[in-house]
């Protein structure tokens, strides 16, 4: 095997390793799904940010406009805060809109879904969406629900008084 | 009772002559890289030796590794009612693990005792001891050159077996088993991300390259210079590349994947 | 008249040890320029163990070797290697590359070496060749060489930068008596013709004898003889008497050290007591 034909070689073997590294990284990963331009930073405050990461999505109407790029503690309202960024093309975003905390599927990951406001003026860098609802955590939500349940039922449940 | 302790501190300070030497060997092939660079040559032949030969085994492998996960993968979530996610329990078990894991296993397999082999031979019969006497540095011109094509053709190598993997796991996924295929795909982009997952499988392929070929030079040039030694280095080289191999993955998972 | 520049190799108080052995125990040694000198004795003596110490392959435990006025052991990484440009070694089995052909092996130090364009590397190696008589088979792997013609395209390497000096690692071993004719020939011829110094390591008296000027014998460590043939054949050394004329016992005994043979006989090997008497 001459020089040639072992450069040819070499040569089609790195060109197959960089074209698997970039179909791993175009369909495998969300890289499609990545291109962060020109994004514009928006906060929210949320008493419970649990399950909230850095970099899940932001979307509306099931679409996704953005991703978390921090996740702070306040020490004086002691609220989360959370700052997104949000790809330039959408900006027309009302000044009103609400943020909360949903989980995709049963047990899925949490994303931030907003929820469009009546107000004419859009949201721009910078800017504070007021309106938020921190994430659902089951146990709390059971909490509730047993305790919505106690309060309804009463008399013959009060032996289910005591508290979980 | 004596003895035996004795033996025992013997082997003990033994481990720590070897890895003594194996890392003034290491620092004298990064110390004579730069040699390299007029000699594009040298390494280019190397890479055909360790990587375009190893591509048989890394894409078979990669094919049939990507396959049973489909498979298994199914199995278990099919009894949760989850076969959608096939395509995340593919993709992630591949990119973040198998792919640089059992790659590095068979390089070393085949790439590793290779280069043992060879360099314990080139001991054996006295070649590197005349390339010294005609003042030419062996460590300079036939180990530093292996060293960086398999610093190369690993990540390459490693990227490969993934991607084939995938290839595999989507056809048993969506041929075999009938797991929607925009499902497939959607799943897996949403959930493998690039920098936590590709980057590390990247990174992660790159320290086994070194390790692996660090491992094989070194056993090939301390080698005892018969031809049961030579036989023993290349066992050495591959148990001990695994072992290697298994424990920096461990090690690094838990400083990647950690916190998560 | 022995200036320094008669003498290419200088061993002063030489002494160096494996393990618990004494290989060398404060030697001289003068290699004189120009010269063929022959470095003999039994086997296991550390001759091959010498031309590493020459080459700086191995550091003395004591004592200093120098070459061409250089002290080898003290010589950094570079001027080592600027030294070995110098000097050409032919090693017992000729260490061919095994898998390049004759004529890349007597390339190889030429251009790995020189910035020389192909064809007058080309021209070079050929002359080599030709010098050692094998010309001809350039295209021929190691693999297909027989063991004469090994050493022989091996003694074309060692002469392709044109060395001051050459070492031989036994080169007169196992070979048939006309390859041994050829190697004898060829190494006294290039020595004089190629203004060389040689210095042979071999334990086949007649071989050497015949080609080297100065001889040296070892043995224990020490230096037991040392001469031109002439004068060893005279020698009232016993011990270069048995060596050179193959005498099977004298100094050197026939006997490896046993216990007196007939209590051996009867009282086993491990000295237990049989009871079969």
């Amino acid at each position: 095997m001459n020089s040639r034909q072992v450069e040819i070689w070499v040569g089609i073997f790195v060109a197959a390793g960089a074209a698997a590294l970039f179909m791993l990284a175009m369909k495998v990963s969300n890289l499609s799904t990545y291109s962060n331009d020109e994004g514009y930073l928006v906060t929210a405050k949320f008493e419970d940010a649990s399950g909230l990461k850095v970099r899940s999505p932001v979307a509306m109407a099931g679409v996704r406009l953005g991703r978390v790029v921090d996740i702070k503690f306040d020490n004086e309202t002691l609220e989360a805060v959370v700052t997104m960024s949000i790809e330039g093309q959408y900006d027309t975003l009302p000044k009103d809109t609400s943020a909360s905390i949903y989980t995709a599927g049963l047990l899925g990951e949490k994303y931030i879904g907003l929820e469009p406001g009546g107000d004419d003026k859009s949201l721009k860098h910078g800017d504070r969406i007021k309106l938020t609802q921190g994430s659902m955590v089951l146990e709390k939500l059971i909490g509730q629900f047993v305790s919505k349940f106690m309060t309804e039922g009463d008399g013959d449940k009060g032996d289910k008084g005591d508290k979980k | 009772m004596g003895d035996w302790f004795q033996i025992l501190g013997q082997k003990g300070l033994g481990v720590f002559e070897r890895l003594g030497r194996g890392c003034i060997l290491f620092y004298n092939i990064l110390a004579g890289l730069h040699t390299l660079i007029p000699r594009p040559g040298l390494v280019i032949q190397q890479v055909y030796s360790v990587g375009v030969l190893s591509l048989v085994i890394i894409v078979v492998s990669g094919l049939f590794v990507g396959m049973v996960l489909g498979l298994q993968g199914y199995n278990t979530l099919v009894d949760f009612g989850a076969e959608e996610s096939l395509g995340i329990v593919v993709a992630l078990s591949l990119v973040r693990e198998l792919g640089p894991v059992v790659t590095a296993l068979l390089f070393a397999g085949r790439a590793g005792s290779a280069l043992t082999a060879e360099i314990g031979l080139m001991k054996a019969t006295e070649q590197l001891s005349a390339m010294e006497m005609m003042a030419i540095d062996p460590v300079r011109r036939v180990m530093a050159p292996r060293f960086v094509a398999g610093f190369i053709a690993m990540p390459l190598l490693a990227a490969i077996f993934s991607a084939v993997g995938v290839i595999g796991g989507y056809f048993v996924a969506v041929d075999l088993v009938g797991v929607d295929e925009g499902a497939f795909w959607s799943q897996m982009q949403d959930a493998v991300d690039l920098h936590d997952d590709i980057y590390n499988g990247v990174i992660k392929s790159l320290v086994f390259g070194v390790v692996v070929t660090w491992i094989a030079i070194f056993e090939g040039s301390d080698a005892i210079p018969t031809s049961e030694g030579v036989s023993r280095a290349t066992t050495r080289t591959v148990v001990h590349s695994a072992l290697a191999v298994l424990g920096l993955d461990f090690v690094l998972t838990a400083l990647m994947f950690g916190e998560i | 008249m022995d200036n320094n520049n008669d003498i290419v190799v200088k061993v002063r108080n030489l002494s160096f040890s494996r393990g618990n052995r004494m290989i060398f125990d404060d030697i001289d040694l003068d290699i004189k320029r120009g010269s063929v000198t022959g470095i003999m004795g039994p086997s296991g003596t550390g001759k091959t163990t010498l031309l590493r110490l020459i080459g700086g392959q191995l550091k003395p435990h004591a004592g200093n070797v120098y070459v061409d006025g250089q002290d080898v052991k003290n010589l950094n990484h570079s001027r080592l290697y600027q030294l070995r440009k110098r000097m050409g070694m032919l090693f017992q089995n000729g260490a061919l590359l095994t898998d390049i052909n004759v004529y890349d092996n007597v390339a190889f130090p030429i251009r790995e070496h020189t910035d020389l364009p192909e064809s007058i590397i080309r021209d070079l190696v050929l002359m080599k060749l030709e010098a050692v008589g094998l010309r001809g088979a350039r295209q021929l792997m190691p693999s297909e060489l027989s063991g004469g013609m090994a050493r022989r395209v091996a003694l074309a390497r060692a002469i392709a930068l044109d060395p001051m000096m050459i070492m031989y690692d036994e080169p007169f071993t196992g070979q048939d008596p006309i390859s041994m004719g050829v190697l004898v020939r060829l190494i006294r011829l290039l020595n004089d013709a190629l203004g060389l110094t040689s210095i042979i390591v071999s334990h086949d008296i007649q071989e050497t004898l015949s080609i080297a000027d100065d001889v040296y014998l070892l043995s224990g460590g020490k230096v037991v003889g040392h001469g031109t043939t002439d004068e060893l054949n005279n020698s009232k050394s016993e011990w270069a008497q048995q060596f050179l004329k193959g005498l099977p016992d004298g100094p050197v005994p026939f006997h490896y050290k046993a216990p007196d043979y007939a209590e051996d006989l009867l009282t086993g090997t491990d000295g237990r007591q049989d009871r079969r008497r």
